[in-house]
């Protein structure tokens, strides 16, 4: 288990596991990186998960690259090996896309091929065995790691919050603002229940972005929760729940990436509908 | 598992990946997806008809084939009726020619009768004459007789 030498309790196990590499300013006034979770914490909201930003950005840019060269060498006869898998992909997007968003905007579908594979990589990280990557880094003289990005609330707010000023964005311009004021003041009840539409519509309307990233945390979480867990029993007996959870854990990594994708397009439909 | 600028970086970079996605992935992928699929509609429609076209090309031979091996009966048949005509014109023309041999071949049979008979009414006549002169030793004048003989030689 990752940081040898001290005292290890199941709590403090769990705790590390899931203490991000945070830099900030520390307490002294100078700026590094936080040496233990309550340090981490003072630094308030001025500070950066190293980890989380880190891998995401490693994780995007080959996502980006191998799409890329892809894209650059795309023939149009006989498609082989990988441009048949990147073809694939895209078009199970398309598909997606066409069945769900009804308006014409070029930029869905590539929103939504980015958010699917970005998502599906970041979740996969919670398939490397627990303990790797941070003992490695540990090996290296870096105290914390924590290598799923999606288990961070920041990285799935932020990119909901990104959803969020898109739906906001594309309402106010297919709707006009005064439409979109429309739309949440005077529906479902028509003008006399103005301010219970608005709380209504304005509960609605927040609970997209908070929905999204709170569900992919959420389920993320768990499941490095579980792996932790199954880390603390003896290693003799480990890969008979830690290989199950495996196996199932690859359905929710799709799932999850699925879920995201979907609600993105159906959110931007949604806000693309002059028609309420 | 503090809510820190983390979440803003986050926001960037997923801005920053959606629209290098937009600009540079998705449209080459899509232009080379959508070319494909056109190349193959329009392979598949070549095909439909170019076994139309083997179709229609195959009626017309066989129509061709039918006409020549028709013309080819006629001609034939022609050829045998106009050998069957030159046949019998032969035949018309060798039987023509027997007959005009075989007239000609009479008259002179008939010619040589009539000579060898006139021949052998004058030999007759001369015989009879020397009969009738041994009978009667006695020359009998030729000339005053003759119109008696001749007579005679013109009954037999």
């Amino acid at each position: 288990m990752s940081a040898a030498g001290e005292v290890l309790t199941s709590g403090s196990y769990i705790k590390h596991h899931l203490q991000n590499l945070t830099y900030g300013r520390l307490s002294d006034g100078s700026w590094g990186l936080a040496h233990n979770a309550a340090e981490a914490k003072d630094m308030g909201f001025w500070a950066f998960h190293v980890d989380t930003l880190g891998f995401s950005f490693v994780l995007g840019a080959a996502f980006l690259f191998l799409f890329y060269r892809v894209g650059k060498t795309m023939t149009t006869e006989t498609p082989s090996g990988v441009q048949n898998f990147i073809e694939s992909i895209v078009d199970f997007i398309n598909e997606n896309v066409r069945g769900s968003f009804n308006g014409k905007n070029m930029m869905v579908a590539p929103l939504a091929l980015t958010t699917f594979i970005w998502i599906i990589l970041m979740n996969t990280m919670d398939l490397v065995p627990v303990d790797l990557l941070p003992h490695l880094a540990s090996i290296l003289g870096v105290q914390y790691l924590k290598v799923v990005p999606t288990t961070d609330p920041n990285a799935t707010f932020g990119m909901s919050i990104g959803i969020f000023l898109l739906i906001l964005y594309y309402s106010i311009k297919e709707k006009g603002a005064g439409g979109f004021a429309a739309e949440l003041m005077f529906h479902p009840f028509g003008k006399f229940m103005l301010p219970f539409n608005l709380f209504l519509e304005g509960v609605n309307l927040i609970a997209k972005p908070v929905s999204l990233a709170l569900r992919l945390f959420g389920n993320m979480y768990a499941g490095e929760m579980i792996f932790i867990l199954i880390a603390l029993l003896p290693f003799w007996i480990q890969w008979s729940l830690s290989l199950p959870w495996a196996i199932f854990h690859i359905l929710i990594v799709l799932l999850q990436a699925f879920i995201f994708m979907t609600l993105v397009i159906v959110y931007l439909d949604m806000a693309h509908q002059k028609e309420h | 598992m503090n809510i820190n600028l983390t979440m803003l970086g986050q926001l960037i970079m997923f801005a920053m990946f959606t629209w290098f996605c937009m600009k540079f992935i998705w449209p080459p992928i899509v232009v080379a997806m959508e070319e494909r699929k056109k190349r193959i509609e329009d392979g598949l429609i070549a095909a439909e008809r170019g076994i139309a076209e083997e179709a229609e090309a195959q009626q017309k031979a066989q129509e061709l084939i039918d006409k020549s091996k028709n013309q080819a009966a006629e001609i034939i048949a022609n050829a045998g009726k106009q050998a069957t005509n030159m046949v019998d014109e032969a035949k018309n023309v060798a039987v023509e020619e027997a007959d005009k041999v075989k007239t000609q071949a009479q008259a002179h049979i008939d010619q040589e009768v009539i000579r060898a008979r006139n021949e052998l009414k004058g030999q007759v006549s001369s015989l009879v004459m020397q009969g009738v002169n041994s009978v009667l030793e006695k020359e009998v004048d030729a000339k005053a007789h003759q119109d008696m003989l001749n007579k005679l030689s013109q009954t037999l």
